[in-house]
């Protein structure tokens, strides 16, 4: 994208190998906590879950620096909730490599305290990190939650998918219970306009590729 | 301890159980008491629980409440006569007495001023007490009813008499309508309300606060009464319980949730009897067991009481003059003979097993209607009010034919319906036997039916079906073990209710028999999910659901619990359905992009299934008319106008209902018995002759495996007959085998009777060469690690899972206006499964759900039985080219849904076959 190579991980997560920078999009950490407020009961295991995926892709790759590209926590008070073991491991995953907080909708004020620091934006090179998307040239964002279903022999399988025109960029979702949004969606229209998006389709342990058209 | 009795009944007896006024108003429609109506009223008035199994046609619901009216007529039966004063103002007179007739009962209903029915306050009787372990036994002293006349009105107070429970609320009006006319004609004074969904929130309130003495209502709604801390008053005064189309209700969770609703009425109103009513079941007994408290360790029943004397239907299969298909289950070949046997009668029923076919048969007949014969369709996914109007006609005798599904299996009786035809495979001979029965409800009359098999394994099916039925042998499933989702369910609503103890209210459910063998474990388990989950990681007290008090009492941790809880009641959980719209085709324009044209007409709601099964372009039936499938956002399935005549895709989707065990066992025989094929049709005499001569016909224990080279794959089929479910989980733990194998399975097909999966590999050369051990590939331990292993990423597994979720409570269904008004709560229960299985495998809604797989969409159960069953029994064949039997699974290919869970593989083909596609 824009001369810069990236590599789509099965996980979700972005890698930009010379930079050797790992971008993540959506984990929104403590969603079930933030649910069971409401009263709906989710299984309180969904940071542990997403952090540990998390740390797997850390440790594949080794970034230098990691990117949260926002909605990195579900609601305005879940970095509160944090059990004291998910501190830790967060800490742990943040040694020896800078981490950049980019905010959310979701987690629009974040504190200091979280280790790293926290942007609403940040360019390096051609490349724009930002949350949502805007559909200017060289943005990478998340926000969406883009999915695709790809009609295979006699039915269809719908997985989370990275989109992308090659001047622009949507990451999915990282957050174990982050649902998605289909590709064929309006919204994705708005970001790409005219052009003709590619979608990547996280496979179970590799990527594929199609036309945007061709899914649904 | 009960009794198997076919009653025979003088008239001196019939006198000693009926009033006087009873008799006479049997005699006035020239009726005479059928014997097991008096039976039941017999069983009554020894303080029995009764099951009464009659087919349709026997006068069964009036049999239900005979008792109750008697009860209610304040006459004592045998005496002289014993007319209580009514004359003079009881409303029930004025219902007689005006014109209107029945019309005299609505207004009555609404006139509660003048009715002023007081219960008596009885004292409700704590939950401490032992009562209901003397269970059927124990002769609780019965009040007679007294009316009190006040010279306004007739003043009783009895309080609610008598609930009647149905599986449609649709019947429970009916019945309740039904049940007007001997009630005014004899004018009794008794009140007779409904209670659904539908009822009036003033009227629910007022049924409240003055019961009528019948309730007739659905296991939801009881469900929903129970929940509140008046139902002791509202039940304790309760002397009965009918329960109709138990046979059917028992099948399902919805039969769990009534189970343990007939629990908490035993505690409230020990002195309460049932009457189950059924059509014919295979084990009696054990269904008697759901209608009397279970006490603890042992077995209980209720008296079973048979309704002889039906006569027995006559059924054929029709032998055809076409040529009979290799597979499909349309059963398009043999439609004008089906046209001529509606012109030919004068009601007929057709009953096809899914949605998708009554619309593509309902649309073929009227293409063929050149005598403009009356013909409707009726199914669940129709609009209400345009099923009822069918119905409506139907019951004027307007209609020449009805092509329905399982959506008339129940319902109430129409009388004149003068032949049944059944389209496709039969799948069970009990459920046959009652759709025959839906023919001439006259009850000593023959039924007639006519088997249609679209297929040549359904003529097999076909014919050991109609043995079945001459035998009359059943073969209904034995009664469910109770799911803990639905116990979770009723224990939040218990909690809405009066505040309980957990010893008190296990001790409660184990009286319902599905929860019998109910283990204190999971009970606690249940308990514990329903205040904070059952987390191992205990993080949400400070969000409890329900709490303890001091006491140790459970009880709801606050209002918006208890609304949620009325809101999301049941365990009927819908298909996901999707908007259908009609919109211009983009076909012409080659390659084009971006988001499909909005809006467009309504079609009307397809299931979220049926389309996940569908590529872009494939053409189906909707709403009469054939339409090119566009596209699905969010919601909204996007078709257009389709210019074919013939739909690509059949959309069969299965039916619901898989071969049933009995007649799969009946089709092994029938195969095995060369000479009993002479009694099929040529046509499937010939072909299994031929694949005698060319393969091999599977013996009645053992399992053909054939294999064989087609289109640059090889092919392994094996014969089963255990029904798709099971096969189709038998084909993906198969593949996982074959993988690992490095036979490179692509996809399989799996129908009711085989299992076709194929292979890049040369699957024969690999079992020649010892590579591949069949005995090995079908050995029972693949239902252990692999099935784990599978079941970590199933589908079905996952929707399974899904309404286990639902209906325990975790998820919501129906929200409250204030919670709609914040942005639409929205997650996928598939990552909750995830999660959940990975960090708490042994979580309770796992273990439900895993329950549920035993016997639902993947029927474990069966494929077990079947694979100890074949084990060391298998024949291999080493084929050139496909043999006749298999011949009707492999054109299931591309009709069928395919399946391979290596969705790197299915990703990766379909990737390459794109740009083969761009390539060319």
């Amino acid at each position: 994208m824009a001369d810069v190579g990236f590599l789509a991980d099965c996980s979700g997560a972005l890698f930009w190998e010379e930079q050797r920078l790992l971008i993540v999009s959506d984990l929104h950490l403590e969603k079930g906590s933030s649910f069971a407020s409401r009263g709906v009961l989710l299984p309180p295991y969904d940071t542990v879950a997403t952090l540990s995926r998390l740390a797997a892709v850390i440790a594949r790759h080794d970034p230098r620096q990691v990117i949260a590209l926002g909605d990195s926590f579900h609601d305005r008070t879940a970095h509160e909730r944090l059990s004291e073991a998910d501190r830790e491991v967060l800490a742990a995953l943040q040694a020896r490599r800078s981490w950049i907080w980019i905010s959310g909708n979701h987690d629009p004020a974040l504190p200091s305290d979280l280790g790293g620091v926290v942007a609403t934006e940040v360019a390096i090179g051609p490349i724009v990190f930002h949350h949502e998307p805007t559909g200017r040239s060289g943005e990478i964002a998340g926000h969406l939650h883009p999915k695709a279903r790809v009609p295979t022999r006699g039915r269809s399988i719908e997985r989370r998918c990275f989109a992308s025109d090659g001047e622009r960029a949507v990451m999915p979702a990282f957050g174990a219970y982050t649902g998605g949004l289909s590709i064929r969606d309006a919204a994705f229209a708005r970001v790409f306009g005219a052009s003709t998006f590619m979608v990547h389709v996280l496979g179970d342990n590799r990527v594929h590729a199609f036309a945007a058209s061709r899914c649904y | 301890m009960s009794t198997l009795d076919l009653f025979s009944v003088t008239p001196s007896e019939a006198a000693d159980l009926l009033p006087r006024r009873f008799r006479d108003w049997f005699a006035s429609r020239g009726w005479a008491p059928r014997e097991h109506q008096l039976a039941l009223l017999a069983k009554a008035r020894e303080q029995r629980s009764a099951l009464l199994i009659a087919p349709t046609g026997a006068g069964k619901t009036l049999a239900g409440f005979l008792p109750t009216l008697v009860e209610l007529s304040g006459e004592t039966p045998g005496r002289k006569d014993s007319h209580l004063p009514l004359k003079g103002g009881g409303r029930h007179a004025r219902g007689r007495d005006s014109a209107t007739g029945r019309d005299g009962w609505g207004s009555a209903a609404g006139s509660e001023q003048t009715a002023d029915p007081q219960p008596s306050p009885r004292p409700f009787r704590g939950r401490e007490s032992d009562q209901l372990a003397g269970g059927e036994d124990a002769v609780v002293e019965q009040p007679r009813p007294s009316l009190i006349s006040t010279g306004r009105s007739v003043r009783r107070s009895g309080g609610l008499h008598t609930l009647y429970i149905s599986p449609l609320k649709a019947l429970a009006v009916d019945i309740a309508r039904n049940l007007e006319t001997p009630v005014a004609e004899m004018g009794l004074p008794i009140r007779i309300e409904t209670r659904t969904g539908d009822t009036p929130v003033s009227r629910r309130q007022r049924q409240r606060r003055y019961p009528p003495d019948i309730l007739l209502t659905t296991p939801e709604q009881l469900a929903l009464l129970l929940a509140s801390d008046d139902a002791p008053y509202l039940f304790s005064s309760l002397k009965r319980i009918v329960l109709d189309e138990l046979h059917a209700l028992v099948t399902s969770k919805r039969g769990d949730l009534l189970s343990l609703g007939l629990a908490r009425l035993w505690t409230i109103a020990p002195q309460m009897r049932a009457i189950g009513l059924s059509a014919t079941v295979a084990d009696p007994e054990q269904l008697a067991r759901f209608l009397v408290p279970q006490p603890g360790g042992q077995s209980a029943s209720a008296d079973v009481v048979i309704a002889g004397g039906a006569a027995p239907p006559l059924v054929e299969m029709l032998d055809t003059r076409e040529r009979l298909p290799w597979s499909g289950h349309s059963a398009r070949h043999a439609l004008p003979e089906v046209y001529e046997l509606i012109k030919r009668n004068k009601t007929t029923l057709v009953f096809v097993n899914t949605r998708s076919q009554a619309e593509m048969l309902f649309q073929d007949l009227w293409r063929m209607n050149d005598d403009g014969l009356a013909i409707a369709l009726h199914h669940g996914s129709l609009d209400v009010a345009q099923r009822r109007k069918v119905e409506d006609a139907m019951a004027a005798g307007k209609l020449r034919g009805v092509v329905c599904t399982s959506s008339l299996d129940l319902g109430v009786d129409w009388g004149d319906v003068d032949l049944v035809i059944n389209i496709g495979a039969p799948k069970g001979s009990s459920r046959l036997m009652q759709r025959i029965g839906r023919a001439n409800h006259r009850f000593d009359e023959a039924s007639r039916a006519v088997l249609v098999p679209a297929n040549r394994f359904e003529v097999l099916e076909c014919r050991v079906a109609i043995d079945a039925i001459a035998e009359n042998a059943q073969d209904t499933p034995p009664l469910r073990s109770g799911a803990l989702d639905v116990l979770a369910q009723h224990v939040l609503g218990c909690a809405c209710g009066e505040p309980f103890f957990s010893d008190e209210l296990y001790a409660e459910v184990r009286t319902a028999a599905p929860y019998a063998a109910l283990s204190r474990t999971d009970f606690d388990d249940v308990v514990d999910f329903v205040a904070t989950g059952g987390y191992a990681l205990k993080t949400y007290e400070r969000f409890a659901r329900i709490k303890q008090d001091k006491n140790g009492r459970w009880r709801v941790a606050n209002p918006k619990v208890r609304q949620s809880y009325r809101l999301n009641v049941g365990t009927i959980v819908e298909e996901t359905m999707l908007k259908v719209r009609l919109v211009r085709s983009r076909a012409g324009g080659s390659g084009s992009t971006g988001a499909i044209a909005r809006g467009g007409r309504m079609l009307g709601e397809i299931e979220e299934v049926f389309i996940e099964g569908l590529v872009v372009g494939d053409t189906f039936v909707f709403g009469g008319e054939v339409v090119r499938y566009e596209a699905l956002v969010e919601d909204q399935v996007y078709v257009s106008r389709a210019n074919d005549k013939d739909a690509k895709v059949p959309s069969y989707m299965g039916g619901k209902f898989p071969l049933s065990t009995y007649l799969a066992e009946r089709v092994r025989n029938l195969l095995d018995n060369s000479r009993a094929w002479n009694a099929l049709p040529d046509q499937v005499h010939d072909w299994l002759s031929l694949q005698k001569r060319f393969s091999r016909v599977p013996a009645l224990r053992e399992l053909l495996v054939e294999t064989f080279p087609r289109g640059g794959k090889h092919y392994l089929i094996c014969y089963p007959f255990e029904g798709r479910l099971a096969h189709q989980t038998l084909g993906m733990l198969l593949t996982r085998r074959l993988e690992r194998a490095r036979a490179r399975p692509l996809g399989f097909v799996a129908n009711e009777y085989a299992l076709a999966i194929w292979c890049v590999s040369d699957v024969p050369s690999m079992i020649r060469q010892g590579r591949l051990d069949l005995n090995a590939l079908f050995d029972p331990d693949m239902l252990g690690d692999d099935l784990e292993a599978w079941l970590a990423e199933s589908a079905l597994m996952k929707r399974t899972f899904r309404n286990c979720a639902i209906i325990s409570g975790l998820i919501a269904r129906r929200f409250t206006d204030e919670e709609k008004s914040r942005r639409q709560v929205l997650f996928s229960t598939d990552l909750i499964y995830d999660v959940l299985r990975k960090h708490q495998a042994d979580h309770v809604l796992l273990r439900a759900a895993r329950g549920d797989a035993a016997t639902g969409l993947l029927d474990l159960r069966r494929l077990g039985d079947m694979l100890s069953r074949i084990h060391g029994r298998i024949t291999h064949k080493d084929l050139d080219h496909v043999s006749p039997l298999a011949v009707p699974a492999l054109l299931e290919i591309g009709r069928e849904s395919v399946y391979g869970e290596a969705s790197d593989e299915l990703l990766a083909e379909a990737a390459e076959e794109l740009v083969r596609e761009a390539m060319t």
